[in-house]
């Protein structure tokens, strides 16, 4: 009887959750930080950063808020890693995308200069 | 005595590193291992959707990028006068805190539920659910004050007609995603509530049989949402 209840029939055997449990002073903790990095990142717009400094501010407190829910919140930091590079190194791809699509945008914007410029030396050849 | 718990049931500890993730892509039965393949599943889901709003953000960039008309200030057209004074990005910033709160309430769920604590982690999901409801109120509110003011998917009076139409795009489709959220948060605390999970009940579309792995796998989804609006948040708000 205690064999067959133990080892004959694993799938009989009571499902243990494979769920991921931490202390909930974690979660406290990430949610503070995500509401301080938020707060910094309104503050970029509030004080008015231009140029280089806003947009390197910008992204720092977007990607250490990206980094916190990922790896805190979605339990990514707990992963194996076999899951991890499953899921992060396809997202690469997107780096690649960004980088031809801004070439593109570039290379319109500099074909409307040319191409939609106001026609200054026609109407002047009108007159003549 | 000596031997440890591992070897003694037969079966060896997993390896770690580059060789743990050869070990597992190359094993027999499954690859991610230590996870249900429901959570698998939605990460899965989850990179397929992380490219669809990545499609978005990038044409997004693209437009702003290859317009001839200057870009509208968002900062401008995103603020709201309060006594009489005008802050830029208000509503902005608390749509923002009231996402980040809703995902820290369900990352307490989601441990009150493997607690098996079924009253706390019903009433933390309604909590989330709440959140996420005001969260597309306001949307609502947004959406209604920049088409009284006349922005257009076509075209706005602030600047470039690109504004309109991305603005629609990104944050129509956020905020559909937040919708259903709401809605699959509201199924989950109710069966939560009636102790679904703890009997095992079997879903009534997938016929699943109930367990506290699907909160976390709610949870997931949840994050992602507030994940995709950090980068919402900066891209098109903030630059």
């Amino acid at each position: 009887m205690t064999h067959a209840d133990s080892h004959e029939h694993p799938i009989a055997a009571p499902k243990k959750l494979e769920g991921q449990a931490h202390p909930i002073s974690v979660y406290l903790w990430i949610w503070g930080l995500l509401f301080v990095l938020s707060f910094f990142s309104y503050l970029v717009d509030y004080f008015h950063f231009q140029g280089l400094l806003r947009w390197t501010l910008i992204l720092l407190f977007m990607f250490l808020k990206a980094g916190l829910i990922i790896a805190i919140f979605m339990h990514m930091a707990w992963e194996r890693l076999a899951l991890v590079y499953a899921i992060l190194v396809p997202t690469c791809a997107l780096l690649v995308l960004t980088g031809l699509m801004s070439f593109e945008g570039n290379y319109t914007f500099a074909t409307r200069g040319t191409h939609f410029a106001p026609e200054v030396p026609v109407a002047v050849k009108a007159t003549h | 005595m000596a031997h440890d718990a591992s070897t003694a049931s037969g079966t060896l500890a997993p390896l770690e590193g580059m060789q743990g993730i050869v070990a597992d892509w190359s094993s027999d039965q499954r690859a991610f291992k230590k996870v249900p393949w429901g959570k698998a599943m939605m990460w899965i889901f989850l990179l397929s959707d992380t490219f669809i709003f990545a499609s978005f953000l990038v044409s997004y960039m693209t437009v702003r990028m290859s317009t001839t008309v200057p870009w509208p200030n968002v900062s401008k057209v995103f603020s709201l006068t309060v006594g009489g004074q005008e802050v830029p990005l208000l509503l902005i910033a608390i749509m923002t805190f009231i996402l980040i709160s809703s995902s820290g309430t369900m990352a307490m769920a989601v441990k009150f539920g493997y607690q098996k604590d079924r009253k706390t982690t019903a009433l933390l999901i309604l909590v989330t659910a709440a959140f996420g409801a005001s969260f597309v109120g306001m949307q609502a509110f947004e959406w209604t004050k920049l088409i009284m003011e006349g922005v257009r998917p076509w075209g706005n009076p602030f600047g470039a007609a690109q504004f309109g139409s991305s603005f629609f795009m990104i944050t129509g489709f956020h905020g559909f995603h937040v919708s259903v959220g709401v809605l699959f948060l509201l199924i989950m605390a109710a069966k939560v509530w009636r102790g679904d999970l703890d009997r095992e009940a079997p879903g009534f579309l997938t016929g699943r049989r109930g367990n506290y792995e699907m909160i976390e796998i709610m949870g997931l989804y949840w994050h992602f949402v507030d994940l995709v609006w950090v980068f919402i948040f900066a891209f098109f708000y903030l630059w």
